[in-house]
């Protein structure tokens, strides 16, 4: 199925059930990849947070995920798309507490936090695409002299 | 749609089909045999795909003879319908997508096919033509139904895992006279969160509840919707007049929920539920006595 071909995926994201796959695909992809526990868990939440910002601010779209590789570095990248609203303004939705609904306003900062690379691009045409990368941190001895 | 096919349109031959089913039994099974959808689900031995292929065709011959070619609930289905959803399941287990599966389905056609422009070699084209499209109809018909039964059976499966999971993943148990505890299990989503607040809310009311423990060591992911829950259930709990402790929370969980800026101040927390419930319980006033060797000695 759609978790199974290793780190490369696209998955819809339109329902409760949906963000179930992608946090399970995130995870999968991540352990796959190399990442350690603790920055497996970062990466599954900053994804949770994401894909519900998809569904609920921006009215369902997509998560795709890719495995990258920069200067003998792996990463797993997460770009999610929907063609919702937009967010008129990025610095209020980024700082903590802030919500135009219920929730508590720590989804998207929190998020920001959670992964090394972050860039949101939204408009009211075209909705958000938010890009997440998180890259493996290896400790800098070769694995050989432990 | 049923019902128009019986009447004696001329474009259908559902007689002479049934008759050629009938005579040709053996064949078709034998080929079928070699096919991947029977070759594959029936390993023990051939003949037993033989058989299995029989009594397809047998329920094909059937509906041809009630003249229902194109209805998937005629009662000749109802013999194979569990064996064609077995074959189904079978081969989605083995990995096979439904549009592979389906034309598994269709690779049964063929054979037949081939079987039947042979018996009629000698027939006027016309009566050729509609003998073969009818038996193609039903060969639609007969695939509609095994992928009909296979889709409602893993449907079925999903609905009742799902309950399964809402029940017995929020199960409530007493620890101690006035102390529950709440072991969640799983992804905490809106309505998993609503039946275990109701749950938890329900049994301090009936157990006199002053501590109600939740348990999360089960829980893969805590994100800011799974914390707003935590907090609601627990600001519920104590307007009922009960602390909540929250345990099992991951050294992983924990940095993740740092990172991403939750406050779980108002939170009361212990790493384990042991830890929890030692807690409660010295509230309480009732201390665990440290049972080490030799502790019962009287002096
Ligand atoms: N994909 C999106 N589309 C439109 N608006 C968004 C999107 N993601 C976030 N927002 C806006 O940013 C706000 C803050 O998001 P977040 O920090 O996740 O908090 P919350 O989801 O709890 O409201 C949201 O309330 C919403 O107004
Ligand atoms: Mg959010």
């Amino acid at each position: 199925m759609h978790t199974a071909a290793g780190a490369e995926a696209r998955l819809p994201i339109r329902s409760d059930m949906d963000l179930v796959w992608v946090r399970q695909h995130v995870r999968q992809a991540a352990a796959l990849i190399g990442f350690g526990l603790v920055d497996q868990t970062k990466l599954v939440t900053a994804a949770s947070e994401l894909a519900r910002n998809t569904l609920v601010h921006g009215g369902g779209g997509q998560m795709e995920a890719a495995r990258v590789s920069e200067h003998g570095t792996e990463g797993l990248r997460l770009v999610f798309t929907d063609t919702g609203p937009g967010i008129a303004d990025l610095d209020r939705a980024l700082s903590d507490g802030y919500t135009s609904g219920d929730g508590l306003g720590m989804g998207l900062g929190g998020a920001r936090r959670l992964v090394h690379d972050f860039e949101v691009v939204s408009s009211p045409e075209s909705g958000t695409t938010v890009r997440v990368t998180s890259w493996v941190t290896r400790p800098p001895r070769p694995r050989e002299e432990s | 749609m049923p019902e128009h096919e019986a009447d004696g349109s001329p474009h259908t031959a559902t007689p002479q089909v049934a008759d050629f089913l009938r005579r040709r039994r053996e064949q078709i099974a034998q080929r079928w045999a070699d096919e991947p959808l029977f070759r594959t689900v029936f390993t023990v031995s051939r003949d037993e795909a033989v058989e299995a292929g029989k009594a397809v065709v047998d329920a094909l011959a059937e509906v041809a003879d009630a003249g229902r070619v194109e209805d998937p609930d005629a009662a000749g289905f109802s013999g194979v319908r569990e064996q064609l959803a077995r074959m189904g399941t079978a081969r989605s287990r083995a990995g096979l997508s439904v549009t592979q599966v389906s034309s598994e389905l269709s690779a049964l056609w063929p054979p037949v096919d081939n079987l039947l422009l042979a018996d009629l070699d000698q027939a006027p084209p016309e009566q050729v033509r509609t003998c073969a499209i009818t038996l193609s109809r039903l060969l639609g018909t007969l695939r509609l139904v095994a992928m009909q039964t296979a889709l409602s059976e893993g449907q079925a499966l999903i609905d009742r895992q799902r309950m399964q999971l809402l029940e017995v993943a929020t199960p409530v148990i007493k620890l101690w006279d006035g102390i529950v505890a709440v072991p969640l299990i799983g992804t905490l989503d809106s309505a998993r969160s609503q039946v275990v607040m109701e749950t938890l809310l329900n049994s301090v009311v009936e157990q006199h509840a002053r501590f109600a423990i939740l348990d999360i060591t089960g829980v893969p992911t805590v994100d800011s919707l799974v914390a707003q829950h935590l907090m609601k259930t627990v600001a519920a709990a104590r307007l009922m007049g009960a602390e909540c402790v929250v345990s099992g929370i991951r050294p992983a969980i924990a940095q993740t929920i740092v990172h991403l800026g939750l406050d779980l101040g108002s939170v009361l927390t212990r790493a384990s539920l042991a830890d929890a419930l030692a807690y409660c319980l010295h509230q309480l006033g009732t201390d665990i006595v440290d049972a080490t060797p030799g502790g019962a000695n009287l002096r």
